[in-house]
């Protein structure tokens, strides 16, 4: 019986029957999908992070330390918005707009961040490495390491390092020290191989501090953990702003840690539907995209047991999206959990319908959004005339979008519509 | 009894330690590499490791991870590695063959069916770097059916704790990754090593190998001073990658790399034990 066949039956036993919030199990699953596929090496500091965390989770002085750093130093809670002339725009539900742009750094990176620097520091960890796509979860490391006077070690891949060149000096700013990885495509698969073996060569004193739900547990459940603040809040302000649950929440997913955070608290809601975007970059059906779930196939990269882009032979294949954030052939292992499921839908957006939300949401509500971001808005197309007038949906914005700048006008110049002025401005 | 311990227990009455050298299937090409595969036992070569091509090798240092990437190029799978093996048992039936790899590639071609294949080619053991023993009941039922050692890593890291957890289950020999770090980059102390190996004594009556950090035919004699057996990779494939023209096998290509495992081999064999 080949690996794809044996989950369906076994998830329903340990998971249906109970909460789909209990997981991972003892063995860092989610129903199939997770676990610790690590060399040797370092699965004993995959079991002491993973001690390290509990502890700390069961600390109430850890989460004392953490919401005071998260309000006053992220700033939070981030706002909930009332997004009334995108709503007006798309002609159906009320949108709310979850502003973690708002957050120090401009994404919700920093919330576990903050996490997982606080548990280095009780580890007695005293270097930090990670790696990073867009460069969004590299500055906001480096900004966490700046805080507490930690050395740190940014693993970028080349070609990212090109494309993403202000926040490489965001980082340099920092003072962290931002590695280009040239090996296999130079992009984040290759910039997290290259933190593994970092990790591996330094053991004693590193912390690897990954930016997304995956890699070998106890990251998938840690980085959640962290990140559900952001559905926490929102639930709490969307009964207080209109009595009730959203009909939907939705997301872009790449390695999915912003969707996460937003979906955990509402898995047991089964009256809130949640939507996951992944990139379909130039089409679903081109050879150019990131859409894990709905274009690859389980297997095992990073740690952990997942859907994977990839060949017959099991060889990783490159992904593609305009964002670079999304731009991963793997998804984090909850989220090919609940794909299986079926409790979360996953859809894809293409890089174009990407920048065409990126403009609309610009000049409707003069929010930014990241390119990422971007994806989760230009499902609202589709969504909010499908759920109607009356109806709520409450969307994720991730990060803010300056980052992506350059990036949008060398598109619209290449004669995407409604933005050959602002092409030629840039 | 498996080829395997056969060939473990005849070093043994030799009086003397095991050389195990490692090619990458595929690399530089299927032909160039079948014939140092083909030569390697008649150079010197007691075992020998095959890594099976993977595109993201997390635990190697920039010349396998090259080796990886010229083999990919040249059309290596799985099957094609297992081809290799079984043309090369048609000529050498007593040299055990051990496969080295990440798991991806296996769960794509099939556990089960990967097992049995392997063992039909002439396998004799896998090492699968990212299957810990927290996860090794992927392949472990497969693996004892078909006959395959599941050969273990223990590392500096695997403390007196937790050796005996990692070496339930474990067959053929145990493989000590001498140093905390990625393949041939650099190379353990010996006195780090001689005190890394009564642990793994006392937990195990299998041979013991050192790999990772072992280059030259010195230090190979050492690693076979106190322990059973010595792996050479990084080292090779360096001789290999600085004998291509234009990354193509050159004239002396299979030469080097034979001469080079014929001298490791004769330091190795210098070594009464």
């Amino acid at each position: 019986m080949s690996g794809e066949e044996l989950p369906r039956e076994r998830l329903i036993v340990t998971h249906f029957a109970n909460s789909l919030r209990t997981g991972p199990d003892a063995r860092g699953r989610f129903g199939s999908f997770g676990g610790r596929f690590v060399a040797e090496t370092l699965m004993p500091l995959i079991l002491e992070v993973e001690a390290a965390y509990r502890a700390a989770r069961d600390d109430p002085g850890f989460q004392v330390e953490l919401d005071r750093y998260l309000r006053d130093y992220v700033g939070r809670p981030s706002p909930l918005w009332p997004a009334e002339r995108l709503s007006a725009a798309l002609g159906g539900a009320k949108i709310y707009l979850k502003r973690e742009d708002l957050n120090h750094t401009g994404a919700h990176k920093i919330n576990s961040c903050m996490g997982q620097i606080l548990l280095a520091r009780r580890m007695g960890k005293t270097r930090i490495i990670a790696e990073t796509g867009a460069g969004q979860h590299g500055v906001a490391t480096a900004t966490v390491c700046a805080l507490f006077g930690l050395p740190c070690t940014i693993y970028m891949g080349a070609v990212d390092v090109e494309r993403q060149k202000p926040n490489v000096f965001r980082m340099q700013l920092l003072g962290a020290e931002v590695r280009p990885v040239t090996s296999g495509a130079a992009t984040l698969k290759d910039a997290m191989n290259e933190a593994l073996r970092d990790w591996v060569a330094h053991v004693a004193d590193t912390y690897y501090l990954i930016g997304t739900v995956a890699g070998p547990h106890p990251y998938p459940m840690m980085v959640r953990d962290f990140q559900s603040v952001i559905g926490t809040e929102t639930r709490a302000q969307i009964l207080a702003a209109e009595g009730r649950l959203p009909d939907a929440a939705i997301a872009c997913v790449g390695g999915g840690s912003n969707a996460m955070g937003l979906f955990h608290t509402f898995l047991d809601d089964e009256a809130v539907r949640l939507i996951g975007v992944e990139a379909a970059g130039r089409g679903l059906d081109t050879n150019e995209h990131a859409a894990s779930l709905e274009r690859g196939r389980p297997g095992v990269l990073h740690g952990n047991r997942t859907y994977l882009l990839q060949s017959a032979d099991g060889q990783i294949e490159e992904a593609h999206s305009i964002s670079a954030g999304l731009d991963y052939p793997g998804i984090g292992p909850e989220h090919a959990f609940l794909f299986e499921t079926g409790r979360v839908e996953y859809v894809g957006v293409t890089d174009d319908e990407a920048l065409a939300a990126f403009q609309l949401c610009t000049r409707s509500e003069g929010i930014i959004p990241a390119l990422e971001t971007a994806h989760a808005l230009a499902y609202l197309t589709t969504l909010a005339p499908e759920i109607g007038p009356g109806g709520v949906i409450v969307v994720n914005l991730s990060g803010r979008g300056d980052k992506d700048i350059f990036t949008v006008a060398r598109h619209l110049k290449s004669g995407s519509p409604g933005g050959a002025d602002l092409g030629e401005i840039l | 009894m498996s080829r395997i311990a056969t060939r473990f227990a005849a070093l043994r009455k030799e009086g003397r330690g095991a050389f195990i050298p490692f090619l990458e299937a595929f690399d530089p090409d299927r032909a160039t590499s079948q014939a140092i595969l083909d030569g390697m036992p008649a150079a010197g070569a007691d075992l020998i490791e095959i890594g099976m091509p993977f595109s993201d090798p997390m635990a190697d240092g920039p010349i396998i991870q090259e080796a990886g990437q010229r083999a990919l190029k040249a059309g290596a799978t799985l099957a094609g590695t297992l081809a290799m093996v079984r043309a090369f048992r048609a000529r050498d039936g007593a040299t055990p063959v051990i496969l080295m790899g990440y798991l991806n590639p296996i769960l794509a071609y099939g556990e089960a069916r990967f097992c049995t294949d392997a063992a039909e080619a002439g396998v004799d053991g896998l090492i699968i770097v990212d299957l810990p023993p927290e996860e090794a009941d992927l392949l472990a039922a497969d693996a004892a059916r078909a006959g395959l050692a599941i050969i273990r890593l223990v590392a500096p890291t695997t403390d007196a704790k937790r050796l005996p957890h990692v070496l339930d289950g474990a067959g053929g020999f145990v493989y000590y990754v001498s140093i905390t770090g990625i393949t041939g980059t650099r190379s353990a102390a010996i006195a780090d090593l001689a005190a890394a190996m009564p642990p793994i004594r006392r937990a195990t009556d299998l041979p013991i190998a050192i790999g990772f950090g072992v280059k030259t035919p010195a230090q190979a004699a050492e690693a076979v001073g106190i322990a059973d057996a010595a792996v050479v990779a990084s080292a090779l494939i360096e001789t290999l990658a600085a004998s291509l023209e234009n990354g193509r096998a050159g004239p002396d290509t299979v030469a080097r790399v034979l001469d080079q495992v014929r001298a490791i081999a004769r330091a190795i064999r210098e070594v009464r034990r």
